[in-house]
């Protein structure tokens, strides 16, 4: 038998979807565990990238913040803080929130400094005061380009969370982890097929919600703004 | 409080004792780490650049290519580890197959941006000085793409050095194997110098890389 059919008898086995390590409830746990440190980080880095943007300021910081964030490897994040606050959700949510950080800040950075400077004298020259400016001018117009480096921690967070099994944490990992330990190969795979589909289903729910929050006026405009997007994601992200 | 501290024996995170009799141990590691990077690298450069220079001389290319690696690079490394090992086994080979596809994408995709960004002006003057497709590719359009290409191999190399050591999960690891044995034996020294030296080394490598970056683009040295 090989191991795709049974993986497929894994899925279709009812007792793999109830209970606390059934689908829903790992499915649930990962979710949480992803949502918590995305909306904490995204409520720290996203104003610092957005002031830091608007105000043109430390650029080379904010560029630079998210090379470093490469560098350190998240694995070593997870137990450090593992060592540090013992067991449970909270040093899993603190590692992955300072993962979650820097793909956020240079982003909302490059897409604040984006904003074409024409736009912004017209902006001012139409008396807009400086916060509004900010809020209906200049951040309407960054949508695509931070909500790419929303996408892109969102995406690293889901698959950082899996990581969390081996400091004893819950989610999909745990399949990874336990299927490792037991050298039980079909809920090994089945896991990483159940990881994949969430950080796929992550990806096209976020690329979903940008397209709402994409203000009609630059829809219209999407094709520069992708490639835009695209070669800054290619240099520094 | 005061109660605990007689019954603990703290463990500094760094004791300097154990570190100093087991420098064989880390230096092991540490060359793994360099080997397993390098190879991931060289091997992912070798598949990517190919690829890009057909995905930007071929639109029918391009579109199914950069989607394939953009897949490859949203499944998360520890799925592909997982998903490699019933066939290929707690192996080097896994560890590998799986670094090797999280490079293509950054690769390919700088390598297309860089050749994407040759002034059409440059190619013309090429074609009117007689420059065959090959030669033209080979002697005009890679070398001014190198700028991204290389910036496209440092981002890859730096993010390779920090997955490698979640291979550590599947047996391999270099200095991701002092990490998950300062994990399993709560001993804080393999674990922050592990750290110190997997961030030392991809700071170390991207140095080398733009250093490389510079003697190979001369002309870009100005700007």
């Amino acid at each position: 038998m090989t191991i795709i059919t049974r993986v497929a008898q894994w899925f279709a086995d009812s007792a793999h979807w109830s209970g606390s390590d059934g689908i829903p409830r790992r499915l649930a746990e990962h979710v949480q565990l992803s949502a918590e440190s995305l909306v904490i980080g995204a409520l720290i880095a996203l104003p610092i990238g957005i002031a830091l943007g608007h105000y043109g300021r430390f650029g080379n910081l904010a560029i630079n913040l998210s090379n470093v964030g490469r560098a350190v490897p998240s694995f070593a994040i997870l137990v450090i803080a593992f060592q540090v606050f013992g067991l449970g959700d909270l040093p899993i949510v603190i590692s992955l929130t300072a993962l979650a950080i820097p793909p956020m800040v240079t982003n909302s950075y490059v897409a604040l400094r984006e904003v074409d400077p024409d736009v912004k004298d017209a902006a001012r020259g139409m008396g807009y005061r400086e916060l509004a400016q900010l809020l209906r001018v200049e951040l309407p117009l960054s949508v695509p380009l931070l909500m790419a480096g929303v996408r892109t921690s969102a995406v690293q967070v889901v698959a950082t969370a899996t990581l969390a099994a081996i400091i004893a944490g819950g989610g999909f990992g745990r399949y990874i982890i336990d299927g490792l330990a037991q050298q039980d190969y079909t809920k090994l795979f089945a896991g990483a097929v159940l990881v994949a589909l969430l950080a796929g289903a992550t990806e096209l729910s976020l690329s979903g919600l940008e397209r709402l929050l994409v203000p009609k006026g630059i829809r219209l405009l999407k094709a520069p703004v992708a490639v835009r997007s695209a070669e800054v994601r290619a240099v520094h992200v | 409080m005061p109660a605990r501290l007689f019954l603990e024996v703290v463990d500094p995170w760094v004791n300097w004792d154990w570190l100093s009799k087991h420098i064989p141990l880390v230096l092991d590691a540490l060359q793994q780490h360099v080997a397993l990077s390098a190879i991931a690298v060289i091997a992912g450069l070798a598949i990517a650049l190919p690829i890009g220079v057909a995905a930007h001389r071929w639109r029918a290319v391009r579109g199914p290519a950069l989607a394939a690696f953009g897949i490859l690079y949203t499944i998360p490394s520890i799925a592909l580890f997982a998903a490699l090992v019933p066939y290929t086994g707690l192996t080097f080979v896994t560890a590998e197959i799986g670094l090797i596809s999280y490079t293509l994408l950054i690769l390919a995709r700088n390598v297309v941006v860089g050749l994407e960004a040759v002034p059409p002006d440059v190619l013309d003057a090429a074609d009117g000085m007689g420059y065959r497709p090959l030669a033209r590719l080979l002697r005009i359009e890679l070398p001014l793409a190198l700028p991204a290409i290389i910036a496209g191999v440092r981002v890859a190399t730096v993010t390779t050095i920090g997955l490698v050591t979640i291979t550590a999960v599947i047996g391999e690891g270099g200095l991701g194997q002092l990490i998950l044995k300062g994990l399993i034996e709560s001993f804080h020294t393999p674990l922050v110098v592990a750290t110190a030296l997997s961030i030392l080394l991809a700071l170390v490598a991207d140095l080398v890389l733009a250093g490389a970056q510079r003697l190979a683009v001369p002309w870009s040295r100005g700007a």
